[in-house]
């Protein structure tokens, strides 16, 4: 998003601009609304959310929703709390969008940089599983990861992660690198530097922007997933999204509305948090999704 | 030609060989096992009996497939059309020279950093009449305030475009603004020389200039919609009854859940036809469109 462009020239009356900031302070209570009533519901006793005013803030705070939930909560048969699955996610995380942005950033080098006859069109191929859905993939994936003993494993996980994550990583370098000059490599290149020296040398020391758009694109994505996870997960594997999805539904007891929310932010918190930090890479990510080409 | 410099020329075609593989087996060899899946008589176990395509007029002919894809008609035209709407409608407004952009900004957009399934939880609970915003409404006073639409199986698809337009019109919002701002100011100014009027000169010159990103965001959110799983999992459970099956639904429960792999894998087929026919036309016309420029 380019907002250094020149301001808009249309100029509107004291009235009209006064109506403008109300509908847009409205319409972020609107987006704000869901966040608010999570987090003060969280911090009040059962009891209170059960009296109703959802919108009220506590008359008695409490943490020990967000204890129960990071420790204590029941999810599927044990009293474990969400922690085991919330390190699940990270386990799962860290390596699959490390491997998927290095093979990312290599293939959107040679894309651009060592074209051949065909590599075109593997780019084609390569764009359009992007946006396949995944339930056309799951019964053969569900088999492959069985023969390879990788079934219900964290391994399992980042294979499948990694898989389906390098049409967009490869994307977002062969962009990006399309217009770092190619003369800088073909002179490199007659200096003698080889293949992966000018990638070293060359290219990586500015490819810092797209390497944080690559990793946090994949981190939201794949700490967000929840479909591989049901699927493909086992007791000890599963994530957090697919926890948090137990613990809410689950239909025995008490439904403790406090501890659902609690966590649910903390499933939230991760991508939140990279969001706030680095909200504008997350934008021009989420951007050259939208916009090939 | 030494070693070396053999070495260095197929270095390139090596680095993408596996990219190549994966998508070739994960991706299109995938596809073609599942469409052969979806010729057999597989069950709980994929089995090799082929049986032409009776799974397809089984499928066609199943009430609850029948469901599904009326339930996507309903959701996906409403989805599109209102996060287009009020994505525009933000981004005009907050092209406004607003001085708070910074801030509100990532207000509209941060619901696209969330996981679907802690969108659900938080609006499962907000929708729910017992304890959400009707019991609010009672409890301020107006009694005859009603919104059970999430336990009435006419209306808890609506629910779920509610929920699922909180999560993507920032985004929309997004794309168009990044349009807004590649507006030629020139063009504006000789408009307002001419004395059109703010309202006029949005719906006569920039509005149809946007046309680029209306076409861009129907197909992201079209094939969002037809994908989405997650939030449906997480608000409703397909439920009630089958009132929110959606496809990616129907996808998982008849072939995970039901044992019929076969109808399963051809429900997943009809999924991707449906994707493909509308991102295929758009990628290509965007390929054809980048070299032309």
């Amino acid at each position: 998003m380019s907002a250094q462009n020149p301001d808009n020239v249309i100029s509107h009356n004291r009235l009209t601009r006064a109506l403008i900031y109300i509908a847009l302070i409205l319409f972020a209570v609107y987006y704000l609304l869901p966040l608010y009533v999570m987090l003060v519901n969280s911090l009040k006793p059962l009891e209170e959310i059960r009296q109703g005013g959802m919108l009220n803030l506590p008359q008695v705070w409490t943490i020990e929703p967000w204890l129960q939930a990071w420790s204590t909560a029941q999810i599927g048969v044990q009293p474990t709390g969400l922690r085991p699955f919330f390190i699940n996610s990270i386990l799962m995380v860290v390596p699959a969008v490390a491997i998927s942005t290095i093979i990312g950033a290599l293939n959107g080098y040679v894309l651009t940089k060592w074209q051949f006859r065909g590599s075109n069109v593997f780019f084609g191929l390569l764009l359009l599983s992007c946006f396949i859905p995944f339930q056309i993939v799951l019964i053969p994936m569900a088999r492959i990861l069985g023969m390879l003993g990788l079934a219900g494993s964290l391994w399992g996980l980042i294979l499948v992660h990694v898989v389906y994550g390098i049409g967009f990583t490869t994307l977002y370098f062969r962009n990006y690198y399309e217009n770092f000059p190619t003369e800088l490599v073909r002179a490199a290149q007659i200096d003698g530097a080889s293949f992966f020296q000018i990638f070293y040398r060359i290219l990586l020391p500015s490819s810092g922007p797209i390497i944080v758009v690559s990793v946090i694109w994949q981190f939201t994505n794949i700490w967000n997933d929840f479909l591989f996870g049901a699927s493909f997960s086992g007791a000890a594997t599963t994530p957090m999204t697919v926890a948090l999805n137990n613990l809410v539904s689950s239909s025995t007891g008490v439904k403790e509305y406090n501890v659902h929310f609690a966590g649910a932010i903390l499933a939230a918190l991760p991508t939140l948090i990279v969001y706030i930090v680095s909200g504008r890479y997350f934008v021009r990510g989420l951007m050259s999704g939208a916009v090939k080409g | 030609m030494d070693s070396r410099s053999r070495l260095q020329e197929l270095l390139p075609k090596l680095v993408l060989a596996p990219s190549f593989l994966i998508v070739l087996v994960f991706v299109y060899g995938f596809i073609a096992y599942t469409g052969f899946l979806s010729l057999t008589d597989s069950r709980m176990l994929p089995s090799y009996n082929f049986v032409g395509l009776s799974n397809y007029s089984k499928l066609w002919a199943l009430p609850h497939w029948w469901r599904a894809i009326s339930n996507l008609a309903i959701f996906a035209s409403l989805y599109i059309v209102i996060c287009s709407v009020l994505g525009l409608a933000l981004a005009i407004l907050l092209d406004q020279k607003i001085r708070a952009e910074g801030i509100l900004r990532p207000i509209y957009l941060y619901p696209m950093a969330l996981s679907f399934i802690v969108t659900g939880t938080a609006w499962k609970w907000f929708l729910d009449p017992g304890i959400g915003l009707e019991n609010t409404m009672h409890l301020w006073g107006w009694e005859s305030f009603a919104f059970n639409w999430i336990k009435d199986r006419n209306y808890a698809i609506y629910c779920v475009v509610i929920a699922a337009v909180w999560q993507s019109s920032g985004f929309v919002m997004a794309m168009f603004l990044a349009g807004l701002r590649g507006v030629d100011n020139e063009i504006i100014k000789a408009a307002q020389i001419d004395g059109a009027s703010t309202a006029t000169i949005y719906r006569r010159i920039i509005i149809p200039l946007m046309r680029p990103v209306f076409l861009s965001a129907f197909v992201v959110l079209a094939h969002l919609a037809i994908k989405a799983y997650d939030l449906v999992v997480a608000l409703t459970g397909g439920g009630p009854g089958q009132a929110t099956e959606l496809p990616a639904t129907f996808m998982y429960s008849y072939t995970f859940t039901r044992n019929q792999m076969g109808i399963g894998a051809s429900s997943a087929i009809i999924m991707l036809v449906m994707i493909f026919s509308i991102i295929i036309p758009y990628l290509y016309s965007e390929i054809r469109g980048g070299k032309g420029r």
